[in-house]
């Protein structure tokens, strides 16, 4: 019946299970001893091991020069990661928390995004820019949003939010090689999380959505740490009698959204999910492009959206819980949206 | 690179080339700018020619500049087709940008051109990147950033220039003070004498020159250039300079008054120049003349072949949104 894609060990060929930030690391290592153009900036990445651990032991087997501590200044270490860009390096920036990205805006927004189409492409900026993203530890508004429809509303910039192990290096692996500013969004809650990861530098291409899952009734498609509680939720709801998709885009941009129609147009249903607060978020955008193709004319219910609060990310556990869409949350809106029809 | 040029012939010559070739440039863009021929709008920098001069003949062709919204002179003196620069601001396909980028975007690789800006102080830490790049590879190569009074208070100016300290960076930051930043004047923007001043902040060298003296502007910038090479880390050069137009297009000169603007036409830096180099002997009078000439045909067949080119094409306008692996 369910069939679950590219996260089981037989689809990647692989028994070795490694977690998500082991398998960064392995990413970012295996890009910097293929290629001494990669070297990677940010706070506290050198002896520190990264604010989340994820350049761990980079710094000891790359040196400071490549594993390049930086002052707290996201604005120059950004900009100085163009200006390597352009000049050929491969820079990969580590932003703390993806929150201070907003001090780095200018350079990701106005100079990393336009560079190469304002100068009708006669030099390009290939880097890298990695933060951590989304709520469920505590840290309160400044230190949990997802923004990641900012970025992806900026033409120029590639957005990734990869949602397991194997892809958290395959995509970061292609982020490194691509010619342009790629932003890659790494959920805090998945870092400890672990999965099959090929011990090779194997590439997942930008722009290939996954089916994580094959159902009869209803489409979930999430991204990043939703991809796991809708799977968590399509368990539960299998004891219902109720069969689900879960689709996970894993690059915002560029965005391929065939599997979505295709599988929409299978089940008439279609549930997005994502933790960003809904107002003018990125499942907006992909509820209009059902409701602008023939996808439409399949469903068997409305289009349904399921989204954090537009609303700071609070503190307290109890309501940080409640702020963002939840497993439960995903089984209840998935019922009622089977019910409607 | 060369000797001062107060005192050797040829670069003497080259200076004051560029430094006409700049001011009819800037003269044409206001002209078509005037007759509805230009659209958009345009920072002329029509009486800071020495600046940018002076700064690019202390650099070598492989060494790398960025520039401001200002940016028409440090193109220029740093070697750039005039042809392709006015196609760009024609709004041509042949222009450096092919159109999509206008007066605030022009780079040009093959001069070391990282391109102007169109965000003030936004290409300060691109520069500190850029120097990054070449001390990492171990390249002998040094890069000039320049950018105005204005971009000296934007926090991008502050962490770049401490990075570039603290990692000893092979960059000149060239901070041309033309005592405005659009309408605000330093007097009322800085509660310092000297913008250089800052340089102590970051514990690096800083100097302020008169920034309508070649050879002041060639000294302190060749100065900052040998010990960038020699792995010294940055320098704040302090370029004190006027704007003799507005602000851009749309500035009605509300804030300074008449007398400041003829005060400083006095003190043009070509002119300054020619009277050195004539009286020196170093170029005579027919030479000054022949080169006056040189960079009036220069601008004009620029605009003349410029206009001769295609249009920029809409039909692809997605085409470079994103560069191709
Ligand atoms: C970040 C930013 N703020 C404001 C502007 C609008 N603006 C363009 S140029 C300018 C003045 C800049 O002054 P300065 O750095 O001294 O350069 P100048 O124009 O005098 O050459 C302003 C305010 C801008 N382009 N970017
Ligand atoms: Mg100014």
């Amino acid at each position: 019946m369910s069939s679950t894609q590219t996260s089981t060990s037989a689809d990647l060929g692989t028994d070795r299970v490694i977690t998500y930030s082991e398998a960064v690391r392995e990413a970012i290592g295996q890009a910097m001893e293929a290629d001494d153009r990669v070297f990677m900036l940010g706070e506290d990445i050198g002896v520190y091991g990264g604010a989340f651990g994820v350049s761990g032991d980079l710094y000891h087997r790359f040196g400071a020069e490549r594993i390049r501590d930086t002052p707290i200044s996201e604005l120059g270490i950004v900009g100085a990661a163009v200006g390597a860009a352009l000049v050929g390096m491969r820079p990969i920036v580590e932003i703390q928390f993806s929150d201070f990205t907003n001090q780095a805006m200018d350079q990701i927004v106005n100079q990393a995004a336009k560079i190469h189409y304002m100068l009708g492409g006669a030099m390009s900026v290939p880097m890298v820019l990695r933060a951590p993203l989304g709520s469920g530890t505590g840290a309160a508004a400044q230190h949990s949003q997802s923004l990641e429809a900012w970025f992806a509303h900026v033409p120029g910039l590639k957005v990734v939010m990869p949602a397991t192990a194997a892809d958290a290096k395959g995509l970061l692996l292609s982020a490194i090689d691509d010619p342009n500013p790629v932003i890659v969004l790494e959920h805090k809650l998945l870092y400890r999380t672990s999965g099959p990861v090929p011990e090779e530098a194997v590439r997942v291409p930008l722009g290939q959505s996954a089916v994580r899952r094959r159902g009869e009734h209803l489409t979930i498609v999430g991204t990043g740490v939703m991809v796991s509680r809708a799977l968590e939720a399509a368990e539960v709801l299998a004891a219902d009698g109720i069969d689900v998709s879960v689709i996970d885009p894993r690059t915002l941009t560029p965005l391929d959204d065939a599997p979505i129609h295709e599988d929409v147009s299978r089940t008439g249903r279609a549930l997005l999910v994502q933790e960003a607060p809904g107002h003018v978020g990125f499942t907006a955008e992909l509820s209009a492009r059902i409701a602008e193709s023939p996808t439409i004319y399949r469903l068997l219910a409305p289009v349904r959206r399921l989204s954090g609060l537009d609303a700071p990310i609070p503190y307290a556990p109890q309501l940080e819980t409640a702020s963002v869409p939840q497993v439960a949350d995903i089984v209840e809106s998935a019922k009622t949206l089977v019910k409607e029809s | 690179m060369s000797a001062t040029p107060g005192t050797d012939h040829d670069t003497a010559r080259h200076a004051l080339l560029t430094m006409w070739t700049i001011r009819r440039f800037e003269e044409a863009v206001d002209d078509l700018f005037a007759r509805g021929l230009m659209h958009g709008t345009m920072h002329l920098s029509i009486g800071q020619e020495a600046s940018a001069t002076g700064a690019c003949l202390a650099l070598r062709t492989d060494d790398a500049i960025t520039s401001t919204h200002r940016g028409h002179g440090h193109c220029i003196a740093k070697g750039a087709d005039l042809t392709r620069m006015m196609a760009e601001l024609l709004a041509k396909e042949t222009g450096y940008c092919r159109g999509r980028g206008g007066s605030m975007h022009i780079a040009d690789t093959a001069t070391g051109n990282l391109g102007a800006n169109g965000i003030v102080a936004g290409g300060i830490p691109i520069a500190a990147g850029a120097a990054l790049a070449f001390k990492m590879r171990a390249e002998d190569r040094v890069v000039a950033c320049f950018f105005g009074d204005g971009a000296a208070n934007e926090g991008a100016f502050h962490e770049a220039v401490n990075l570039a300290a603290i990692w000893k960076l092979p960059v000149v930051f060239i901070c041309e003070n033309n005592k405005y930043g659009m309408s605000f004047s330093t007097e009322k923007s800085f509660a310092i004498e000297n913008i250089s001043e800052r340089a102590a902040a970051y514990g690096i060298p800083g100097t302020t020159v008169d920034g309508n003296d070649l050879d002041e502007v060639y000294g302190a910038v060749s100065a900052a250039v040998d010990r960038a090479r020699a792995g010294e880390g940055p320098t704040l050069v302090e370029n004190v300079t006027y704007r003799w137009k507005g602000h851009s297009k749309s500035d009605k000169n509300l804030y300074r008054t008449k007398e400041e603007i003829a005060e400083w036409r006095a003190k043009d830096p070509i002119l300054r120049f020619e009277a050195r180099v004539k009286e020196s002997g170093l170029l005579t009078e027919e030479e000054v003349q022949l080169i006056r000439t040189q960079a009036m045909e220069d601008m004009r067949a620029a605009v003349r072949e410029a206009n001769a080119a295609p249009d920029a094409d809409p039909s692809d306008l997605l085409d470079a949104v994103f560069a191709r692996a």
